[in-house]
């Protein structure tokens, strides 16, 4: 929703919160979300809003609140309450107004750093209790104080407020990076974007035990749910770049590749050469850079073959400089990454392309671009590609996307399919979940929309218990061939009981959809079923906005429907033949404890 | 101001923060009126005319605010 893009309008958002909720309950396919509050101030319109912004992400939340400034309480001494509301999430509300046990000029150095210590493991104890229930929990650092008792050398001496903060600010995040689970919300730079003077309000503090001022809390809750929308899987996976007057100024069809400004000698030069930067840090996390712009190919490409472009051509793993209408590009870019349209955030610095491509493909996000030094704020604060980690398959995605792209010219050579997929001396690296890759399964499962049968989400934590619950079947499997390593790219998890496996969830990355590798997966399935004496498979297609690719995916793997729901759910049942012949013969399968004895 | 003018920008006010464009505001109406109106939102409602108005309301100045006539009366003392 408009109102609840940046830049934002916090005190429309204040004051229209039940408008705007009301409006945004009225979508379809929104997911429900369990999330639990502990606060150490008011949490009040934090809660409010904080719903408008996962509303507005399709996630609808139940929330838990925990009492006033008892998080602490809450979390290391709870009562079961909260471990009966099975929260999928934990925010803990806490601010600088909650560091106790703060330094005095008068203490010496020495029982300062004692004072440091002991609150440091006060807050340690408390991560550690709220990692304990087994979802992912959001922690606020610290933002700077209002004041500052020894002015500048607040920031400088163990005794200083100023510098006590920061240290822990370090605690935590050195925390969090040897604590899975844990996602630090960083409020001491929100506090600092926002300005201290504004963030601080003495009034409503004193009178209402806000640890900031309401204008702050929109930007404070978008933080909040960027968080638990990265950790959904709801990020955008591409940029589509206009070029002229967009990476580059001026337009390289009528200046040259010399006459385009880039590089160090002018100001708009300047600007444009720190975009495409950032750009191509972008594409380090994973991010899926494409050109859409209006040009002949070859002279587009003489602007990143100069010295000082940072992006080079082969950066993108879409091109399309051409004259087509920049909806279609889109388009069809989407469908040559096997993503969706609305996967993608969209720069031009012409308000008619970004009009038509909102019009044409309103799932698009569209930055307004203003002057060229400012293009790189709009899409730093738009929020579409949050991390809340980085995994080695995110460093590597865009060379896997140009990897296939050499698989298709491949493709063209061969006739007949099969001869194809043979040609491409397929490997999969098969084995139950283990805890190495629990990571990058769980951010396969949340963030696979399309070959998802069920579209059920887990947390790191479920996907750890159904690794070590017996009565389960895990598997995943990375797939390389002759082109690259794809990495994991499929996973299922399988619910026994008797002679019959429930297929609860079954997800495939789009990266390798046509390559067999579902029918690899199910052959080794089959084997582990009859290993056990399982002699009965099922599963279900829950149907979603997104799935359809695979509404008839059961039947073409040979199970028959048992039933269909009024919602559409489709109920399958495979039983195994003595005389089972395995469905994929093009890709040779390892198994992943074979590798690592 | 005239007193009906700043009547109907206080209402308007009301009328958003509570989503009911039906709402009908006096100089009597009080929190035991409206069902959403707690504490909470008392807050909203003083920041909303906070801006709406151009004044800055101190903690004094709201602490003994019994009904809308309470802050009617009290933005036009800091209006002057």
């Amino acid at each position: 929703m408009q109102a609840l893009e940046y830049p934002l309008d916090a005190s429309a958002i204040l004051q229209r919160k039940r408008r705007i909720r009301r409006e945004l309950l009225q979508q379809d396919g929104l997911i429900d979300k369990k999330i639990a509050i502990v606060g150490g101030s008011t949490v009040g319109e934090v809660k409010n809003i904080l719903e408008l912004f996962l509303l507005d992400a399709g996630i609808r939340p139940t929330f838990w609140e925990g009492g006033y400034g008892l998080y602490y309480e809450n979390l290391v001494y709870d009562d079961g309450t909260l471990r009966s509301f099975g929260p999928d999430f934990i925010y803990i509300h806490t601010t600088g107004r909650n560091l106790c046990g703060l330094p005095e000029p008068a203490d010496s150095p020495a029982a300062a750093e004692e004072k440091f210590a002991a609150e440091a493991a006060r807050w340690q104890a408390l991560w550690q209790a709220a990692l304990a229930f087994g979802c992912p929990v959001i922690q606020n650092n610290f933002e700077d104080p209002d004041v500052r008792l020894m002015g500048n050398l607040d920031g400088t001496d163990v005794r200083g407020r100023v510098r006590f903060g920061r240290r822990m600010n370090e605690q935590l995040a050195a925390f969090a990076q040897s604590h899975k689970g844990l996602y630090v919300n960083d409020i001491c730079w929100l506090a600092a974007l926002q300005g201290l003077d504004r963030w601080h309000s003495p009034q409503m503090w004193y009178a209402y035990h806000y640890a900031m001022a309401l204008e702050c809390v929109p930007a404070l809750c978008r933080s909040v749910a960027a968080i638990i929308k990265s950790l959904l899987g709801k990020n955008r996976k591409a940029v589509a770049c206009d070029l002229d007057n967009t990476l580059w100024g001026g337009v390289i069809g009528d200046d040259g590749p010399e006459g385009i400004q880039l590089g160090q000698e002018s100001p708009a030069g300047r600007a444009h050469t720190d975009l495409q930067l950032y750009l191509k840090q972008l594409s380090q996390m994973g991010v899926l850079l494409c050109v859409c712009s209006k040009n002949e190919e070859a002279i587009a490409k003489e602007g990143f073959a100069r010295a000082d472009s940072p992006l080079k051509a082969d950066d993108f793993v879409a091109f399309k400089a051409n004259w087509q209408p920049k909806p279609q590009n889109i388009a069809d870019m989407a469908q040559e990454l096997n993503i969706l349209p609305d996967a993608f955030v969209f720069l031009d610095d012409n308000p008619a392309e970004r009009e038509l491509v909102h019009r044409e493909l309103p799932g698009v996000a569209v930055p307004e671009l203003e002057a060229p030094e400012t293009f790189l704020r709009a899409l730093d604060r738009g929020g579409w590609f949050e991390a809340t980690a980085l995994s080695e398959d995110d460093r590597r995605r865009s060379e896997m996307y140009r990897q296939n792209a050499r698989r298709a010219q491949a493709q063209a050579s061969f006739g007949n399919y099969q001869d194809y997929l043979k040609s491409l001396e397929m490997t999969a690296r098969m084995g139950p979940f283990d805890e190495e890759h629990l990571e990058r399964i769980t951010q396969l499962i949340n963030k696979t929309n399309q070959f998802n049968l069920t579209t059920r989400r887990y947390t790191a934590g479920e996907v750890a218990a159904c690794a070590a619950d017996p009565a389960c079947l895990t598997l995943y499997a990375g797939l390389s061939d002759k082109f690259g390593d794809n990495g994991i790219t499929t996973a299922l998890i399988a619910q026994t009981a008797g002679e019959t496996a429930d297929i609860r969830l079954w997800v495939m990355s789009c990266r390798v959809f046509k390559r067999d590798l579902e029918k690899a997966l199910f052959d080794r399935l089959v084997a582990l079923c009859l290993a056990r004496g399982v002699r009965r498979i099922t599963g279900c297609y829950i149907p979603t906005a997104k799935n359809l690719f695979v509404k008839d995916f059961y039947a073409t793997i040979g199970f028959v429907m048992t039933g269909e729901d009024a919602d559409g759910t489709r109920h399958y049942a495979f039983d195994i033949p003595g005389d089972y012949r395995p469905l994929c013969g093009v890709i040779h399968v390892e198994d992943t404890r074979d590798a690592q004895a | 101001m005239e007193q009906h003018e700043l009547m109907e920008q206080i209402q308007a006010i009301f009328r958003e923060n509570f989503d009911d464009d039906s709402l009908v505001i006096t100089r009597q109406t009080t929190a035991e009126d409206i069902e959403d109106w707690d504490s909470l939102e008392q807050i909203n409602l003083l920041t909303a005319m906070e801006k709406q108005f151009g004044v800055k309301f101190t903690l004094d100045d709201v602490r003994d605010l019994e009904n809308v006539g309470d802050m009617a009366d009290l933005i036009v003392r800091l209006k002057g």
